[in-house]
């Protein structure tokens, strides 16, 4: 079995893998947090549509997919949670209406040039060999940007997750905090999309936070159980799908799938 | 020099003016119940005076250099909390977050703050609690000791005992008439008129615009009082 690890570790894209998809899974967990408890869970969703649908853009003009992304996705972020603010069309709705809306311009863009071909379907579900040196570098960098904000506004993002009023009437700056959550949170998925794919990238966000929300009763325990979850979760299927020859981005959201049944378990029995 | 005053303020909604030509101040060391039916503008002032809502006439003016890291402020609950991990140390803390500005984290000054709210609420033996799984007095306790950490000046209370039994209800009044002598300046929106007169040293009485200021006891024997007061014995 180590052999066997070893072996797969000796290939250079599973080590680029597993580098990109630890540090995204940690942001992912931390980001997921708030996200949850705001009941923001779809903007996860809704930002991975709008990455897919510039990814596809990108590939068909040929600009660098990851540099071109992340600006347009922090971009949509910024206006989901703009939209999701005012009143007249309902949050939900909304994240909705963008996502789809991206999806469907992605597919056009694509379908137009070059056709549905594999870099596009890689982008949709997933792929392991997605990553080249420069995206691991930038990957790397950015994901470490994310978690040192993270840490630096740790105190912050809490009072405003907790009771944006109050945040907001003692003189939090809430609408920046909710920005650059929403910023961090486009980031985390453009990098995690390549491997994940668009339409499996928010299980990431979604799942290890509900998951140590089950158990844990302090919100730094959520947030450091929901990373340590999150990592094993990533680490866990990235061998399994490599034994099992799965999937990767799938493989990940059902462990996640698995471990959240368990944490529900033990936390109905920590309770009963 | 009052620590707020409102100038001729008109209040609404998208378009529709819910209360017009408010005009009262808040004196250091007031303890002021607004009170009023529901939609008389009551909340909606309460917000403008926090400024979470500018108003759509008028001006409101802040004296005696009353920052917004001054005023403490027990909200009413949100729903995301009823879920919400947390332990009641953290809860309480936050109150703390804008003491050091934009300095990312707590200092031992802080921590102590926050113990000594805890201590002083009766609530530091469950301080490692979860807030989700506290009594509906409990989390009130919580949620008043982080205003108290935010509160240098001025506390802000919206319904502060809406669904607390009458035990809670007295204790919680207690606490505040004796935050209200050690000197703060208390502002309570509340729908519940015997406990704002019997508790509070002023009253303001909104219905679309102010209908009644002045003390207490003037209020009693008012006409607004007087209907407003008895109006409630036949609810």
């Amino acid at each position: 079995m180590i052999e066997y690890i070893q072996t797969m570790f000796s290939y250079s894209f599973i080590t680029r893998a597993l580098i990109v998809g630890v540090l995204v899974s940690l942001c992912a967990a931390l980001l997921g947090v708030s996200l949850v408890l705001k009941k923001y869970s779809m903007i996860g969703d809704g930002l991975s549509h709008v990455a897919f649908g510039a990814i596809a853009i990108a590939t068909a003009l040929g600009f660098a997919p990851m540099k071109f992304t992340v600006p347009v996705v922090a971009v949509a972020a910024v206006l989901l949670l703009r939209v999701s603010e005012s009143s007249k069309i309902k949050g939900d709705s909304a994240i909705a209406m963008i996502s789809t809306g991206a999806l469907a311009v992605g597919i056009l863009a694509a379908s137009m040039t070059t056709g549905m071909n594999t870099d596009i379907n890689s982008y949709l579900f997933g792929s392991i060999l997605a990553m080249t040196e420069e995206d691991v570098a930038l990957s790397v960098t950015l994901s470490l940007i994310v978690i040192a904000l993270f840490i630096v506004f740790y105190n912050k993002i809490f009072a405003v997750t907790f009771d944006e009023t109050f945040a907001a009437a003692t003189g939090t700056k809430v609408r920046l905090y909710n920005t650059l959550i929403a910023v961090l949170t486009s980031v985390t998925v453009v990098l995690g999309m390549r491997m994940m794919g668009a339409l499996l990238i928010s299980s990431l966000i979604i799942f290890p936070s509900l998951s140590a929300m089950r158990v844990c009763k302090r919100f730094r325990s959520v947030i450091i159980t929901a990373a340590a979850i999150s990592v094993f979760c990533f680490t866990t299927g990235i061998i399994v799908s490599y034994i099992a020859s799965t999937p990767t981005g799938a493989t990940v959201a059902v462990i996640n799938i698995c471990a959240f049944l368990a944490f529900a378990l033990v936390g109905r029995f920590i309770r009963s | 020099m009052p620590l707020i005053t409102c100038e001729n303020v008109s209040l609404g909604y998208e378009g529709l003016t819910v209360a017009r030509d408010i005009n009262f101040s808040v004196n250091r060391g007031d303890y002021l119940s607004i009170i009023g039916r529901n939609g008389s503008g009551k909340s909606t002032l309460l917000k403008a005076l926090l400024r979470l809502k500018a108003p759509e006439k008028g001006k409101i003016i802040y004296g005696e250099g009353l920052r917004q890291s001054d005023i403490g402020y027990l909200a009413q609950q949100t729903p995301v909390q009823k879920d919400f991990p947390a332990s009641v140390f953290e809860v309480v803390l936050s109150g703390c977050v804008k003491s050091r500005g934009p300095f990312p984290f707590y200092s031992p000054d802080d921590k102590k703050k926050a113990h000594d709210k805890m201590a002083l609420l009766g609530i530091e033996g469950i301080k490692n609690k979860c807030f989700r799984e506290l009594s509906g007095g409990q989390q009130q306790r919580a949620l008043l000791a982080r205003a108290m950490c935010a509160a240098d000046k001025i506390l802000f209370l919206d319904e502060p005992v809406t669904g607390l039994d009458p035990v809670v209800t007295t204790e919680l009044f207690n606490i505040i008439n004796e935050m209200h002598k050690n000197g703060m300046t208390i502002v309570m929106v509340s729908h519940d008129v015997h406990c704002a007169v019997k508790y509070s040293g002023r009253i303001l009485h909104m219905n679309g615009g102010v209908l009644f200021d002045g003390t207490a006891e003037e209020y009693k024997t008012s006409a607004a009082g007087a209907e407003f007061i008895g109006g409630h014995k036949h609810d």
